[in-house]
């Protein structure tokens, strides 16, 4: 039950600078950790975030270890055009997660 | 002056029985008056609180949006979602998680809000009852939780008066290898610090609750089983009787508190 939360105003002037908060649901495992019979815990974490606005990246981040279970990133960008705002979570095991959402900039 | 000698050893004897009792007072501070009651909310760090104030912060979201799926999803051999029988949460949900556990007839005891959801599963929808702690029985209790936020606790069930003695007696008993009592830090030590840690009031207003060292959501019960561990006692199973009356006499503890599930907790 993987699941994203995305909170993007849906309408800005343009020129405003806005704030984009996103939250996604994982375990983010250490792989430090070991079991009850004392097996290591492999690891399973989101490895990399990117944010696309009308295709053009304006922020991504490496994620490593020590970030908490269910990453909240949050960051700030200047809205300049109406269109689509595309997240992307990859991750180990194969972990992909897309999201997208619609601003009106006037 | 033996007589006088003897009146002397007795008014000694009545002065050291009067400072004992007096001391017996001071040292078990009583039951938190009412008025002195407040959430564990008021004691957390600002961006705790923050993350709980908002719903797109707050990761246990995740879980009342799942929970919100189940509610919705049909499920056992009689083919049947929570929403076909209890139709819109938001109605028929609200306030239930504030006099939660309740009185169950047929069981002749309080059964808490995860037991419901599995005996509802059971019983009408005729499917197998989720584990405890498993993520669809904190996800929906997470969600039936979320639709009494910001209602008052009350238990005013007279049935359930036994079971709130049974639970008052567990939270006041010493227990473990360190011999503790629930009471001992949480009605006469609570503002005060167990390491850097503060201790609460211990008021269980907020459960499920997402609790960052856990990294996760967890239930009362969870919260119950932990503290016994710190207090190296044994804990009790899930779904024991002795934790659900401890619930019973937490949430009468509670009583007037506002509900805030999901809550946010170090």
């Amino acid at each position: 039950m993987a699941r994203a939360l995305i909170n993007v105003p849906k309408a800005a002037k343009r020129g405003q600078v806005i704030e984009i908060k996103t939250l996604i649901s994982h375990i983010m495992e250490t792989g430090f950790r070991h079991d009850d019979v004392g097996q290591p815990i492999p690891r399973d974490i989101i490895t990399d975030f990117v944010c696309t606005y009308n295709g053009e990246q304006i922020f991504r981040a490496d994620l490593y270890p020590a970030v908490a279970a269910n990453p909240f990133i949050t960051f700030f960008t200047v809205a300049t055009e109406s269109g689509t705002i595309a997240f992307e979570w990859n991750g180990d095991n194969g972990f992909h997660e897309t999201e997208s959402v619609q601003i009106m900039v006037e | 002056m033996i007589v006088f000698a003897t009146r002397w050893w007795r008014y000694a004897l009545a002065a050291a029985l009067l400072i004992t009792a007096v001391a017996v007072v001071v040292i078990a501070r009583a039951e938190i008056p009412l008025s002195e009651r407040h959430s564990g909310y008021d004691d957390i760090g600002r961006d705790t609180k923050a993350m709980q104030d908002d719903d797109m912060i707050n990761p246990a979201t995740l879980w009342v949006l799942d929970g919100e799926t189940l509610w919705n999803t049909k499920a056992g051999a009689a083919g049947r979602a929570c929403a076909d029988c209890h139709g819109q949460a938001a109605d028929s949900m609200k306030g239930v998680a504030a006099r939660y556990p309740a009185y169950d007839a047929a069981r002749k005891g309080p059964v808490d809000l995860e037991q419901r959801i599995n005996i509802c599963r059971t019983d009408h929808q005729k499917a197998m009852p989720f584990k405890f702690e498993s993520k669809e029985l904190l996800a929906l209790a997470t969600y039936v939780g979320r639709q009494s936020r910001g209602m008052q606790i009350e238990n005013s069930d007279e049935r359930l008066k036994p079971f709130i003695e049974a639970g008052r007696k567990l939270f006041t008993q010493r227990q473990g290898q360190i011999n503790l009592s629930c009471a001992q830090c949480h009605d006469d030590n609570w503002g005060k610090h167990l390491a850097s840690s503060l201790i609460p009031q211990g008021h269980p207003t907020g459960y499920p609750i997402y609790r960052l060292e856990w990294q996760s959501l967890g239930s009362l019960q969870r919260r119950l089983r932990n503290c016994m561990i710190g207090m190296r006692a044994e804990p009790y199973g899930y779904g024991a009787p002795e934790n659900v009356n401890m619930e019973v006499f937490l949430m009468w503890r509670a009583r007037g508190l506002k509900l805030e599930t999901p809550a946010v907790r170090p």
